[in-house]
């Protein structure tokens, strides 16, 4: 304990208080009210409906719900496979080749999203590698933007991992395939669940590189709800972001659950 | 990834066959990332005939709206990182070192933030700091002005303010696993000898804050540099950054070798900004 008086204590937390309350507590409470709000020109709405929420279920939503869904489901199980499969096969590299290799992993998180989607449609706009205007080249651009969040934690849990266990299994006479499969993953399975969720989540509200390249008829959540909001119609953007949010904060949980049933 | 590489190899491991494992990941990076990212260089420096041309990367360099996104985006970032920083020292200490009860959720709270789609902030502040704000609109009944007095969403501080909540977070996360690793003894030993709050802080928690300020902080540098939906969703047409300015040129405009030329320096200066933030964060072991 830092600071000892009451008064002091009472006078700090009031400050974290406001701070808090402003910055992080005041975005989510107001998106919600106004997701609810059926006319806001004063302080408060006039009044409370689910007009919006009726209104965005007739619309685009559940399309855009779809859409999202399915992008972040295919971009996070590939994003899976292809990092664990790279920080398990960096772990039988020698040290220069796996840190050098292991950085090149890291990079697309460095580099700006839009500019991802300007590549994956420069690069793949002609024959014979024609993604562009299909649904596919919207995965890709997910794919790449995740990967390296992925990577890097099934890299982290690797590290974490005693090495005892696949020495203990390999002396035994366990073949290398039967130990990863035996052993090492089950070991990585919470890390390897954390990776999806977080993936999951960032491909759920990926905008930068989605604007870019998506084709008409695959609108995930956060483009129409720009579109929404561009249009003026901030109040059905609203409700729409709060599904998003909903559907985030679920599937965090239900994966934080299975993890937590995983370790036990 | 530093640690992976000082785990012990196990001798079945070195053998060689092993070694090719990592060539189907690297190969799909390779043709998914690597290679789009060689064509945009490539772009940036070829005119529509195909002949090498470093004319038009000359001019766009020198071109006005070229500058004011770059100085934009310079602007919004270290002011944005100055104010993550602040923010997140402030809630660490409290969280931290004045705890109440409740402090271990709220913490959380906060982390999952990084989850949510940033633009999502921009949207509640144009509910509350907006035109027709709950802020303004309150301001304007309690002593009836005629026009809406908060006028900042639509500027530079506007996207300030929005990224600093949304990147806090990022600073905070490692200043608590830091701070978890300061010696309770020794604060408390310094506060029975007399040694006031600010003292403490300044003596005793801030030099074992400093790697973790370092790395969140250029994080934040990288993160902000490259923030696109704030921007898009804030709308407002004086705050131009590279990312929009390259989303403009190749979506609205069509102009792709100059959006090409954009993202090459906005790629550039990503990627050094990504050589300090792993040099800080492997240097200082966070």
């Amino acid at each position: 304990m830092l600071v000892w008086s009451r008064s002091g204590r009472m006078l700090i937390w009031a400050a974290f208080a406001l701070v808090f309350g402003v910055l992080f507590l005041a975005p989510l409470a107001v998106i919600l009210l106004s997701s609810l709000a059926d006319q806001w020109n004063g302080v408060l709405p006039s009044g409370l409906t689910f007009e919006h929420y009726t209104d965005v279920a007739q619309g685009a939503a559940w399309k855009a719900v779809k859409a999202s869904l399915i992008t972040g489901f295919l971009a996070s199980a590939l994003a899976l496979v292809s990092g664990t499969w790279a920080a398990l096969a960096l772990r039988i590299q020698d040290a220069t080749l796996a840190r050098v290799l292991g950085v090149l992993f890291f990079i697309p998180s460095a580099v700006p999203s839009v500019s991802v989607g300007l590549g994956l449609l420069v690069a793949f706009s002609h024959p014979p590698l024609l993604l562009n205007g299909t649904i596919a080249i919207v995965m890709v651009a997910h794919f790449v933007l995740i990967s390296a969040f992925t990577f890097g934690n099934v890299s982290a849990g690797l590290a974490r991992l005693s090495p005892d266990f696949e020495q203990v299994a390999s002396s035994l006479g366990a073949r290398p395939a039967y130990r990863l499969w035996h052993v090492t993953l089950p070991l990585l399975a919470p890390y390897l669940v954390a990776a999806f969720g977080l993936s999951f989540a960032l491909s759920m509200g990926e905008l930068g590189a989605t604007v870019m390249v998506y084709p008409p008829g695959w609108v995930t959540l956060p483009v129409s709800i720009f579109s929404l909001t561009d249009r003026g119609d901030v109040f059905a953007g609203a409700a729409l972001t709060i599904i998003l949010v909903a559907a985030t904060l679920v599937l965090l949980l239900g994966l934080e659950r299975l993890a937590g049933r995983q370790t036990r | 990834m530093a640690d992976a590489a000082v785990l012990p190899a196990t001798p079945a491991a070195r053998r060689a066959p092993g070694r090719f494992w990592i060539v189907p990941p690297a190969a799909l990076l390779a043709l998914l990332f690597f290679y789009p990212l060689a064509l945009i260089v490539q772009q940036a420096f070829l005119d529509d005939s195909g002949m090498a041309n470093v004319a038009e990367f000359v001019r766009v360099l020198h071109a006005r709206f070229f500058l004011n996104a770059l100085i934009n985006t310079i602007t919004i970032s270290v002011a944005a990182t100055a104010g993550c920083l602040i923010v997140g020292l402030v809630l660490g200490l409290i969280l931290a070192f004045v705890p109440f009860p409740g402090s271990g959720v709220i913490a959380r709270l906060i982390d999952t933030f990084i989850a949510l789609p940033t633009f999502l902030v921009t949207l509640a502040f144009t509910f509350i700091y907006g035109s027709a704000g709950m802020l303004n609109a309150g301001l304007m009944e309690v002593f009836s002005l005629q026009a809406p007095p908060v006028d900042f969403l639509y500027s530079t501080w506007g996207v300030v303010l929005a990224e600093v909540t949304v990147y806090s977070p990022f600073v905070l996360r490692p200043l608590l696993a830091a701070f978890s690793l300061v010696d309770r003894g020794q604060i408390e030993a310094a506060s029975v000898l007399g040694a006031r709050p600010f003292r403490i802080v300044r003596q005793v928690i801030l030099p074992a804050a400093v790697p973790a300020l370092i790395a969140g902080g250029s994080l934040c540098l990288l993160l902000t540099v490259n923030e696109f939906g704030i921007v898009l969703f804030i709308g407002a047409k004086g705050v131009i950054t590279l990312p929009l300015l390259i989303y403009s040129k190749a979506i609205q405009e069509s102009a792709y070798q100059v959006a090409c030329i954009i993202a090459v320096i906005n790629i550039a200066l990503s990627l050094g900004l990504f050589g300090l933030y792993r040099f800080a964060a492997g240097r200082l072991g966070v």
